[in-house]
């Protein structure tokens, strides 16, 4: 295998400006998908997820640090570069009833990017629309249908079709379950693995079901108000998470079996996720976290590597790791 | 037992003419909340259990689509042959109600502590004063921080954990005897949904009130009910505590829902297990099960007949599915059919 990763994020900070404030939503981010891997993304909302996925597809410019593609700044890219990175780098959407275009016959929608491109003509591309279609489980009779013909799983299958349409290596899944049903959603990360096999595609995963990312994902990144807090192997995640967030975050998450729950000591944080603005020189997670002592309000700590592959940006390791967290 | 039953709902059907034509949202459905008990009413979305509460609360009354049949059994009165009226002494005072989203169900234009005691005013004749005490008591329950500020806050002011308390102080302030919860954290974090269930919990034993729970996250239910009906396409399938469902569930449905939920605690080996296919359409429900053309054990029987409902005694477990029928497995102990798919 090569080497080089296929995407490669260097402190990449995506900041909006909200008034006379500055909101930091990306705050230096360094992060690597290798080829044909998953990588989860996890967070609650406001913490910039989103917003780190739009920065890697070109959409928002990063205010600082790089964003490499196989080794080159997305953002030195010529017209037509730029335009062979949107073929390789694509998108599915959380909302499968707002991100397809109500006036579209299902088979233009899944063919749109090959028209844009100029791939094929009319004819194939009409083909290859059925064929894609096939591939995501749906069939032939439902190319000349309207997207309200369709129940929400179907359409998720549609937004999936259309962004395999031009053999993308990277695709940056925002959300793409969590608006369906317990039922349908096994069936969408399913068919996203089936074709990560068959195709050796590349996922970012942005997702708050941690249950579901550990079904997916190989690696998992932890995030809280623009910054990661923790990396590891989805494995070693949840059985040896080390920061308090992450502790919280999966002692949160109810299970399934009255037993286990009965069981279960829950650790509570107080109050919600506080505002992004203003927290630079800090720990982003000082203000909920039981750990916080001074340092954690003064100084902002890194990611470290605490075991193979495992990183934690944590000043209070030891002390969390004495308390099991609590 | 029967004197314990706070409500009782008795083969209630609902139904709403659209042009497409008459969708049958809830087809026959029987249930009862006991007192001080967590009941969870669990299924996909569009099988009818919002449309179910909304019914009971009289909040589609005056809808004109909505057609009803059944009864609805509260204190002794039928309430879907109460008057508008009655109805509204009851709405907020014995029984009320916490929707998903805060945010659509708050009155953007009124401080939230305004809104909080609009309640109670209706239902109590109190004074200003009085109510504003009341208010206070119940923002410290809710552990609303800072409550004197927040509680003149307007509702976009305050963040989505925060107006959810809001909801759920509005929903308890005149103590109602049975509160309905139609997925009360779907719209939340994880680290915030276990704060408002802890809450839910804590407060069901402090005001002494009975929650009736609509959720399709089965992690919920087995952190707070105490028993589950499972609903599909308007019917419910099955019925039992909780501990049966997660442990000893008998409905193909159940099962196959319960084996499509990941856990967190655990990693499934070679893929999820999913449901194929998608609910039916209800303006045209099939004649035989629900969920035959979805369940990989069905049979002839099941695509033409409606399945009795079948009880298990000890603990109370109630089935609506013909492999549990008494002659399917006296036969299928007679010539060995039907093996071959469990």
């Amino acid at each position: 295998m090569n080497d080089q990763p296929l995407l490669e994020l260097q402190g990449v900070k995506t900041f909006f400006r909200i008034k006379k404030d500055i909101l930091k939503a990306v705050n230096g981010i360094d992060l690597v998908i290798h080829r044909g891997e998953t990588l989860g993304l996890v967070g609650e909302s406001g913490c910039g997820k989103s917003t780190l996925g739009k920065t890697i597809l070109h959409l928002y410019k990063p205010a600082e640090g790089k964003v490499l593609y196989k080794g080159r700044d997305i953002w030195t890219y010529s017209k037509t570069e730029r335009k062979l990175y949107a073929r390789q780098v694509q998108m599915i959407f959380q909302d499968p009833y707002a991100s397809l275009d109500p006036l579209m016959v299902v088979h233009e929608c899944v063919a749109e990017g090959l028209n844009i491109h100029g791939i094929y003509t009319p004819k194939e591309r009409y083909e290859k629309a059925i064929e894609l279609l096939e591939q995501v489980g749906l069939n032939k009779e439902h190319a000349n249908r309207f997207p309200h013909e369709f129940s929400g799983g179907q359409r998720q299958r549609i937004g999936i079709a259309r962004a395999l349409a031009l053999e993308p290596e990277l695709i940056v899944c925002d959300e793409p379950i969590s608006a369906l049903d317990v039922s349908i959603q096994a069936q969408i990360v399913n068919l996203l693995r089936d074709l990560q096999e068959k195709k050796g595609l590349a996922y970012l995963f942005i997702t708050h079901d941690l249950s579901m990312v550990r079904q997916i994902s190989d690696r998992i990144a932890v995030m809280y108000l623009g910054s990661l807090v923790e990396l590891a192997h989805s494995d070693n995640l949840y059985e040896h998470h080390r920061h308090p967030y992450t502790k919280a975050l999966l002692s949160a998450i109810p299970i399934a079996d009255p037993d286990v729950e009965a069981k279960r000591q829950r650790i509570l944080l107080s109050g919600d996720v506080s505002s992004p603005i203003g927290i630079d020189q800090m720990c982003s997670f000082c203000k909920r976290c039981h750990y916080a002592t001074d340092l954690c309000f003064h100084e902002k700590p890194l990611l470290r590597e605490v075991a193979e592959d495992h990183f934690v940006a944590c000043h209070h390791l030891d002390q969390v790791d004495k308390n099991g967290g609590r | 037992m029967s004197q314990d039953k706070l409500l009782e709902v008795k083969n209630l059907k609902v139904s709403f003419r659209t042009y497409a034509g008459t969708v049958q949202a809830v087809r026959g459905v029987s249930w009862h909340l006991e007192k001080k008990e967590t009941i969870a009413i669990v299924g996909e979305s569009g099988c009818g259990k919002t449309a179910t509460i909304q019914t009971i609360m009289g909040l589609n009354m005056q809808n004109p689509i909505c057609s009803k049949e059944g009864q609805v059994v509260f204190d002794g009165k039928d309430l879907l042959t109460c008057s508008e009226k009655q109805m509204r002494d009851i709405q907020g005072n014995d029984m009320s109600i916490i929707f998903q989203d805060p945010f659509t169900f708050l009155n953007p234009t009124m401080k939230v502590g305004d809104q909080v005691i609009e309640v109670y005013c209706r239902h109590h004749k109190a004074t200003r004063r009085e109510a504003t005490e009341r208010l206070l008591e119940m923002m410290r329950l809710i552990s609303l921080p800072d409550p004197e500020k927040n509680i003149k806050r307007y509702p976009h002011q305050l963040s989505g954990g925060q107006r959810q308390r809001i909801m759920i102080a509005m929903a308890l302030i005149c103590g109602p005897k049975i509160l309905f919860a139609d997925e009360p954290t779907t719209a939340l974090d994880v680290t915030i949904q276990a704060q408002i269930i802890e809450l839910m919990k804590h407060l069901k034993e402090q005001i002494d009130t009975s929650i009736v729970l609509i959720t399709h996250d089965l992690g919920v239910v087995a952190n707070m009910a105490n028993r589950v009906y499972m609903m599909y396409a308007g019917q419910i399938v099955e019925h039992a505590d909780a501990r049966t469902i997660f442990k000893n569930s008998k409905h193909p449905y159940t099962r196959a829902l319960l084996g499509s939920v990941p856990r967190v605690d655990q990693k499934t080996e070679g893929g999820l297990f999913s449901i194929p296919g998608s609910p039916p359409d209800l303006i045209d429900p099939p004649t035989g099960c629900a969920f035959a053309a979805r369940c990989s054990q069905a049979m002839n029987i099941c695509k033409r007949l409606q399945p009795p409902e079948i009880t298990f005694p000890e603990p109370e477990h109630k089935v609506c599915c013909w492999l549990h029928h008494p002659e399917y497995k006296a036969r299928k102990k007679a010539v060995g059919v039907g093996e071959r798919h469990e």
